[in-house]
């Protein structure tokens, strides 16, 4: 099991400076602690599965740069169906990163459906046809994959076994949505190179 | 309702660079005239995505619309409010209206596509004529002007 901030830093060690980052529940929380790029987007207050295919609509507009987003296994399971939507779509420039640890963590850590089973969500994601999976529970080997992640083309899809949150890092405000979404927008029309 | 000529020239005119779509029976004869079009289709496993998929878009730079069925419709009613009430994105739809068209079938989904729509204080209209493809373009530029968004409930 990884530390899921050291998970976290890693990402925000190999993002590119014109890479776009979306979290959402958990990870929202978390990724403030770690990051203050322009380009980040906390998706919170968000209706839970709804960040993948969100990022999906952001990485067919802008295929000129990485589109990372990085859900929660719980979140996952809510529209694991968008995995198929975005292999659909044929985009390359799309990874999603899944915090497996088990757990509905924002409503006080009640096990999620796969808790406890065989659920393999990067086997899943092989069968659906991401061009890349890979699933780490060590954080050494998920720090030099991820060195080269980007080297490949997408979508990528990377399983995170994680331990859960430290409480005081899910405690990190959240702007109000709408003015932090109209910033993304901006950024993004503004941020073309 | 629209011929798939007519709704591709209505989409055009409309600025529309992608359709994010479940489509249903009526809906789906659209689809060999919207795919030689230059619109970029978008299909979703279900209608959920595709609220939070249009919003992706259009921060990126596009005009989506969404389209799906009125049962979808109530299945992805938690995904709109999200755009509708947090977020404020301005995305528009053309939801199909199962059996408007005939009022002798007794469908759930027809008596209360637009108490609900009402009750989400979402800003719609209703296409029952096939003469109102102007009247969608014209909403859909009053909702984008607006900044909030739309809907156009399409009889079926």
């Amino acid at each position: 099991m990884i530390n899921v901030r050291k998970s976290l830093e890693v990402l925000s060690r190999v993002r590119g400076p014109q890479d776009v980052v979306i979290t959402n529940q958990g990870s929202a929380r978390i990724w403030p602690l770690i990051s203050k790029h322009r380009l980040d987007y906390q998706y919170n207050p968000s209706t839970m599965g709804g960040a993948i295919p969100l990022a999906l609509g952001v990485a067919l507009t802008q295929p000129h740069r990485e589109v990372i987003v990085v859900s929660g296994d719980g979140a996952l399971l809510m529209s694991l169906g968008s995995l198929v939507s975005v292999v659909g779509t044929g985009c390359q420039n799309l990874t999603v990163v899944v915090l497996e640890n088990g757990i509905y963590e924002v409503t006080g850590g009640q096990r999620t459906p796969a808790n406890g089973t065989a659920v393999d969500f990067a086997a899943t994601a092989q069968g659906i046809g991401f061009a890349v999976t890979r699933s780490f529970d060590e954080l050494t080997t998920w720090s030099h994959f991820a060195d080269e992640i980007f080297t490949i083309h997408g979508p990528r899809f990377i399983n995170l076994k994680v331990t859960p949150a430290e409480p005081q890092d899910l405690q990190t405000p959240a702007e109000p949505a709408p003015r932090q979404i109209r910033r993304f927008q901006q950024l993004l029309e503004t941020s073309q190179d | 309702m629209f011929k798939s000529t007519e709704i591709v020239s209505v989409l055009n005119e409309m600025g529309i660079t992608h359709v994010v779509w479940v489509p249903d029976s009526e809906m789906g004869q659209w689809e060999s005239e919207l795919e030689s079009s230059a619109l970029q289709m978008v299909r979703v496993c279900r209608e959920g995505e595709a609220w939070a998929l249009a919003v992706g878009l259009t921060v990126g730079g596009a005009r989506p619309i969404v389209m799906m069925q009125t049962t979808g419709l109530f299945e992805s009613g938690d995904a709109l409010r999200h755009v509708v009430y947090d977020l404020q994105v301005p995305v528009y739809a053309l939801v199909g209206a199962r059996n408007w068209l005939k009022p002798e079938v007794e469908d759930s989904a027809a008596l209360y596509a637009q108490p609900l729509l009402q009750a989400w204080g979402v800003d719609f209209i209703m296409i029952d004529q096939p003469n109102q493809a102007k009247e969608l373009s014209s909403h859909y530029a009053d909702c984008l002007k607006a900044g909030h968004v739309g809907l156009a409930l399409m009889a079926e």
